[in-house]
């Protein structure tokens, strides 16, 4: 595992063609030149952004609401939980053909839903402006249950007593929820957050099947350019440069993570 | 995740104006989640001459489209692959991730923080990122288009997160337990066999259930290493039938149905132990 993630960081200073292995030659830092210069570089970029916080946000925001929901004394409590966690085991895949389905622009049931409320069928996919957010929708709707089983965990190592003592003291739900529970587990939230932006960053299963970036670059993400760049453009070299551009981005993430950390461990 | 446990979150005294608005929520959940299952069933029992016109159940249901499936595309021999490789991905996961577990957990020796934090730093790596190394690697020892070669991919990628599952479930016997049995005579393979085996079972069961998600689910490595019918995985299979001209609507829905099943069964088999493993290994870790 160490080793292919050198040979990518050394693939990324060659010249690599797929077809031919062979004629691989060292351009030290051309590959990244290429890169700067490129302005669909810069649109996958500000893509990228959108996609990893824009769906970590509102995964996190209903994440939250569902495991608090979930970790209420309610009727069935165990069938609920494993039923509303099975997107999480789904292949993207299968996900991505269901939404294709439903999003379907002539048959599909969202269109024929909007047109029985009188709103008129929307393009959802194979429009440039709406392309993006109708991925990042997918993508909370598949990224939710990970959250709440997470934050479902968290909830469930809060003890008692600190919940008993806080209603003794006259807080109300609202307020024993932001003093009590959240501070107790804002440790495993931000490991779940740093670990869901990483992997959301990287993951772009759904975008290759839904749109494949496009329309017009619109939903072109980095990772995917650097994949495309590898296997449709046979540009082995290029592609490794995008990915460990995407990597040193991520590594960022990572540092700032551990010194936040460091910081609620001196405090 | 025991009884006492989810017991003592659970507040004590619902009062019934606070229950109701969390029924509701819970209820828009369940048909949020389910209802893109739900509507591809519909769809797959739909004969495609009424796909226009279905609102909420077709007027003539019919299976035809799962027989028709299996004849008439090699989905078959997709799941048979999917199958093959993901039980290979667990035997070979389990296996090194019990190992490693039980030592991580057990034995203090050079390095082993080292390699506790190397396994998941390497999570950190983007896929993307070693896919391009990972192809050439594979094509210079030929396991590329190669089942055998995906499953050495998969287990790669699945055996960090299985092995800090069980090491967090051997952490929880007691060391004392095993003391006993050396005192007793046993050697440390038969107390390996005998006592942690079968006290982390949960654990393993957990980390199975991991690693056949993981390898069932997996597309991007198997949809780059692989180019024929007898290679390709499940996954791959319904993505080939989107490049199709003519989106045949029924047999991806149906096809869709069938992957769904082992999903269904194991997840609802083994969702315990997951969350459980979650909660011991990676949220405290």
């Amino acid at each position: 595992m160490i080793w292919p993630a050198i040979n990518a960081v050394y693939l990324s200073f060659t010249s690599t063609n797929l077809l031919n292995l062979s004629e691989q030659t060292l351009i030290g830092l051309d590959n990244f030149r290429a890169m700067l210069a490129d302005p669909v570089f810069y649109t996958a970029l500000v893509n990228s952004l959108w996609w990893t916080f824009g769906a970590v946000f509102f995964q996190l925001l209903f994440g939250m609401i569902g495991a608090l929901a979930l970790n209420q004394n309610i009727k069935f409590r165990g069938l609920i939980r494993g039923l509303v966690l099975l997107p999480w085991a789904t292949p993207s895949v299968l996900i991505a053909l269901m939404w294709m389905w439903i999003l379907d622009p002539n048959l599909g049931i969202a269109n024929r839903m909007l047109g029985f409320i009188g709103i008129g069928a929307q393009p959802w996919l194979s429009d440039p402006g709406t392309a993006l957010p109708t991925l990042i929708f997918i993508d909370v709707w598949f990224g939710i249950p990970f959250f709440a089983v997470m934050i479902l965990a968290a909830l469930q190592s809060v003890p008692h007593e600190l919940l008993e003592a806080a209603r003794i003291d006259g807080a109300n739900a609202w307020n024993t929820f932001w003093r009590v529970v959240l501070p107790l587990i804002l440790p495993a939230v931000l490991i779940t957050t740093t670990l869901r932006l990483i992997w959301t960053a990287n993951f772009f299963d759904l975008i290759l099947i839904l749109t494949n970036g496009g329309p017009a670059n619109a939903s072109l993400t980095v990772p995917l350019y650097a994949y495309q760049t590898a296997y449709r453009g046979m540009d082995f070299g290029l592609g490794a440069a995008l990915a460990v551009a995407q990597a040193a981005f991520l590594a960022i993430l990572v540092v700032l993570y551990m010194r936040q950390i460091r910081k609620s461990d001196i405090a | 995740m025991s009884a006492a446990n989810s017991r003592a979150s659970v507040s004590k005294v619902p009062q019934l104006s606070r229950i109701r608005p969390i029924y509701f929520l819970i209820a828009a959940w369940l048909v949020g989640v389910l209802g893109p299952y739900v509507w591809m069933f519909i769809t797959s029992i739909t004969p495609p001459s009424d796909l226009s016109s279905i609102i909420l159940f077709p007027s003539h249901p019919t299976l035809a489209a799962f027989p028709s499936l299996l004849t008439e595309t090699p989905f078959f021999e997709y799941l048979v692959n999917s199958i093959e490789v993901a039980v290979g991905t667990v035997v070979l996961t389990v296996a090194c991730a019990l190992l490693a577990g039980t030592a991580l957990s057990r034995y203090r020796f050079r390095g082993r923080s080292v390699v506790l934090a190397g396994v998941l730093f390497m999570q950190l790596f983007p896929s993307i990122l070693l896919i391009v190394p990972l192809y050439v690697e594979l094509k210079t020892i030929g396991l590329i288009d190669n089942k055998i070669g995906l499953v050495l991919v998969d287990t790669a990628f699945a055996l960090a997160f299985s092995t800090w599952l069980i090491k967090g479930f051997v952490d929880q016997i007691p060391r004392e337990i095993e003391e006993a049995a050396y005192v007793d005579g046993c050697s440390k393979w038969q107390a390996f066999r005998h006592i942690i085996l079968p006290l982390a079972r949960p654990g393993i069961t957990a980390a199975a259930t991991y690693a056949f998600i993981y390898s069932w689910n997996e597309f991007l490595f198997a949809m780059t290493f692989t180019f024929s019918n007898s290679t390709r995985t499940m996954p791959v299979g319904l993505s080939l039938f989107v490049g199709e001209n003519l989106i045949r609507w029924e047999f991806l829905t149906a096809g869709g149905v069938l992957a769904s099943i082992p999903i269904l069964i194991g997840f609802m088999y083994a969702q315990k132990g997951l969350v459980a493993g979650l909660s011991s290994g990676a949220v405290k870790g």
